[in-house]
């Protein structure tokens, strides 16, 4: 098995691919932002676990898909689901625990699904998001319907027990399943150093003999190109495929967190120099796709939909009683 | 414009924190996400970030200051805009990048005096440290319980006593490190694995049932498990159906283990000075709402309080209410109230779930005549079902009414706030059962 090198040379996006990659990681990074926010004023409660720095990686990834393909991953999804173009209204409204939200008020920040957008959750257990995302694709293998499945997990979940047996399975029975391993170097205060014999994440389907690789996961076109290749393989019945993104998270693990782990410098050189929103943007002005007066434009632009999904969160009313007991049975 | 930053609410049970430290000054430009301040809270020190971007034209609160609300404004800043430069992402892992933080004192474990007052938290750190002393054999395993303190602070200043062969970091891998832990334990040693929280030992049930429960009896008594499993059960604050259960239960149902589920500070640190010592696998049962907790140790050094014993929290005369951990608390509120109006309530903390006192529970019965059992965990086939099938088989000629139950509602934990609270048992509704028996 070889092992691609990092940073293939640039995926060349057109200008509509850039501009879309920009405004969608806009809006991911400006909700999370805002959701920061609502829960220092105690609208939100409970865990949440924001994707800020984390965003090239599932606004990439889901340009590279089709609709009938399905997303799954774990408790930090509200990313996840504003890619899969889930509606930003319902998801701050179930992180305000409220009638209007994606679960009725009853999942919150972890746990939210999509039907419709083939998003599958939102799970709060590491390592779970493994075997159910292998069987999602085990039921495209079974239906013949040549969708793949985007199965998402942290570097700290790819040491469960359970990640193994699903790649086990995955490549003998090949199932077309995307397994992304979104490394951002720790996971709660543990870094990848602290927790991995094999730190190459990407390499951990080697005795299954699932191939995989590492990708800059800070850039949006190094993530689409990897995203196509790994697509293109598993829908051609390949079998399942692994990408591990090189990423880094800006914010503490979920809100309460003491960040003894790393260094404030550390956080800042990542957000000075690698940041896939600031960087992209350099991009799309220096290559003259838009200009800083009309970037000004879509900026204010995502902040007014994402203020509104805070007012129409705060609008929605609490479930009522009779919510606590629905949805126990069909 | 003018922005102000406001104290922000940094978990969810946060009133207010101190100010410890700002790490900008006025005219210092700031973007979303930058660090402004330090502040403390009741479980630790946090950086404040700006979720704004401009200049700070204000500080509002002193450096040092110390209960400020949240929500109080504590800067103003102003926004402008500012550019940023592109660089290649190559993510390597800066191995010294935790040690270049300024070390911060850390509070070195000293064990609470007899007669002091300190927290459950305290108290469970100090049973660990001190069976650490006495017992080489004893060690501590989970996540984050050495370098980052304990996800809820409960192992802080452990590492740094014990060092890293005895206070050990594990990756996220639950029914590993449990079969780990459990294999040490048949060659003698004497691990307490702590679960970040009870809900993840649902990943490693396997091993608890088969491996460290079964194994004495099927080896015809020849290897047992001197293992304690510890750490947060029961309901949390908002967090939802996965992270928020009690599991008593659960264990309780299963030969082979033992089940401590404490209230007090004090039985907190006698009760897993016992565990540790048991040699047999045990369930301690902590609740993170509980750990902030104040109460006094009167437990002399060295001093256990024994497994399989029910106290009387409180005496009374017109009914018993049994329950244990954070439902005595909603028991000592409603006894509170009913002396009010001349209903005096026994409290029966049973602080042991397995083996159960029954004793305690029908020598109070025989006193009381009437009976409620509360608890937060469902109500099928729930610590509740096995007291009153206890007292139906031990007590029932001294029964003036039916025992009644009052449970957690039959449904995975919902994260909304009216519904969470609908779902737990609440003081009306421990009156209204009360009051329908007596
Ligand atoms: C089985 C299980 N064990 C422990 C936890 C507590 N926990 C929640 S997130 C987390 C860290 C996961 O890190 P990683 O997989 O790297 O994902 P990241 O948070 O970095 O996105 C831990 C230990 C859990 N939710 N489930
Ligand atoms: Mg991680």
């Amino acid at each position: 098995m070889t092992k691609k090198p990092l940073n293939k040379k640039s995926s060349n996006l057109t200008k509509k691919q850039m501009m879309e990659a920009y405004e969608k990681m806009l809006l991911i990074r400006r909700f999370e932002e805002k959701a920061g926010q609502s829960y220092g004023l105690g609208k939100i409660g409970g865990f949440c676990h924001l994707y800020i720095g984390q965003e090239a990686v599932v606004v990439g990834l889901q340009m590279c898909i089709e609709k009938k393909d399905q997303v799954i991953t774990t408790y930090r999804d509200h990313g996840h689901m504003l890619a899969c173009g889930m509606n930003p209204n319902g998801v701050m409204s179930e992180l305000y625990g409220r009638i209007d939200g994606y679960s009725k008020g009853k999942g919150g920040s972890m746990h939210m699904f999509s039907k419709d957008s083939n998003f599958f959750g939102g799970h709060g257990i590491v390592g779970a998001s493994v075997p159910l995302g292998t069987g999602l694709a085990f039921s495209n293998k079974y239906k013949n319907n040549n969708a793949v499945t985007l199965t998402y997990f942290g570097d700290g979940a790819a040491n469960q027990g359970q990640v193994y047996e699903s790649f086990n399975m995955a490549k003998l029975w090949n199932l077309p399943c995307i397994y992304i391993i979104e490394n951002n170097r720790y996971a709660m205060g543990t870094s990848v150093q602290r927790s991995s014999a094999q730190k190459d994440l990407s390499q951990r389907g080697v005795s299954f003999g699932i191939d995989g690789e590492q990708v800059d996961g800070m850039n949006i076109e190094s993530v689409i190109e990897a995203g196509k290749r790994a697509v293109q393989k598993t829908r051609s019945n390949e079998g399942p495929y692994i990408l591990e993104m090189l990423t880094y998270r800006y914010r503490g693990h979920s809100m309460s967190d003491p960040a003894q782990y790393r260094s404030r410098d550390e956080v800042k050189e990542v957000r000075d120099f690698s940041d896939p929103i600031e960087n992209l943007k350099n991009k799309i002005i220096s290559k003259k796709f838009s200009t800083e007066e009309e970037i000004k434009k879509i900026n204010t632009e995502i902040k007014n939909i994402v203020d509104l999904s805070a007012e129409f969160a705060a609008e929605s009313p609490f479930p009522p009683a009779d919510e606590l007991f629905k949805d126990i049975y069909i | 414009m003018k922005i102000e930053i406001l104290m922000p609410a940094m978990s969810p049970s946060m009133t207010e924190g101190n100010l410890t430290k700002w790490f900008v000054k006025v005219g210092d430009f700031l973007r979303v996400g930058d660090p402004i301040a330090e502040i403390e809270t009741d479980k630790a020190a946090m950086d404040v970030e700006s979720d704004s971007e401009g200049t700070v034209i204000e500080l509002l609160v002193e450096q040092g200051q110390e209960k400020i609300g949240i929500k109080t404004p504590i800067a103003v800043i102003d926004t402008n805009t500012e550019k940023l430069k592109g660089k290649l992402f190559t993510n390597t892992i800066d191995d010294q990048s935790a040690t270049k933080i300024k070390k911060e004192e850390v509070k070195i474990t000293k064990s609470t005096d007899q007669g002091s007052q300190t927290t459950v938290r305290e108290a469970i750190r100090d049973a660990l440290a001190e069976e650490m002393r006495l017992d080489s054999d004893v060690f501590v395993m989970g996540e984050e319980v050495a370098e980052y303190q304990g996800a809820y602070k409960v192992t802080q200043g452990l590492l740094q006593e014990f060092g890293p062969s005895r206070i050990i970091d594990t990756p996220i891998t639950e029914n590993g490190f449990t079969g780990i832990a459990i294999g040490a334990s048949f060659s003698g040693l004497k691990p307490v694995v702590e679960f970040m929280t009870f809900n993840f030992s649902l990943q490693a049930m396997d091993h608890i049932i088969n491996s460290a429960a079964k194994t004495l009896y099927m080896g015809g008594g020849q290897l047992n498990c001197p293992i304690v499993f510890r750490g947060p059960n029961g309901a949390a604050a908002r967090v939802a159906a996965q992270h928020s259960q009690d599991l008593t239960a659960w264990f309780s149902h299963i030969p082979g283990l033992k089940v401590i589920s404490p209230y007090t500070v004090n039985d907190h640190k006698g009760l897993l000075k016992a565990a540790i010592r048991d040699p047999n696998p045990v369930i301690f049962l902590e609740n993170e709402i509980l750990y902030g907790d104040v109460g006094k140790v009167s437990l002399k050094d060295d001093e256990i309080i024994p497994i399989g014993k029910a106290n009387i929290l409180r005496e009374g005369m017109d009914i018993t209410l049994i329950s244990h951990s954070i439902n005595l608390r909603l028991c000592e509120e409603v006894a509170d109230i009913l002396i009010k109006e001349k209903i005096t309530c026994e409290i029966v903390d049973l602080r042991t779930i397995k083996p159960l006192d029954k004793n305690t529970i029908v020598k109070s019965i025989k006193k009381t005549n009437k009976c409620v059992v509360v608890e937060q965990g469902w109500s099928q086939s729930g610590v509740s079902s096995e007291i009153i099938s206890v007292i139906m088989e031990e007590a029932f000629d001294w029964l003036d009414a039916p025992v009644v139950r009052l449970t957690g509602k039959e449904v995975p934990m919902p994260y909304a706030e009216n519904l969470e609270k609908m779902a737990l048992p609440s003081k009306e509704e421990l009156i209204k059962a009360i009051k329908n028996i007596l």
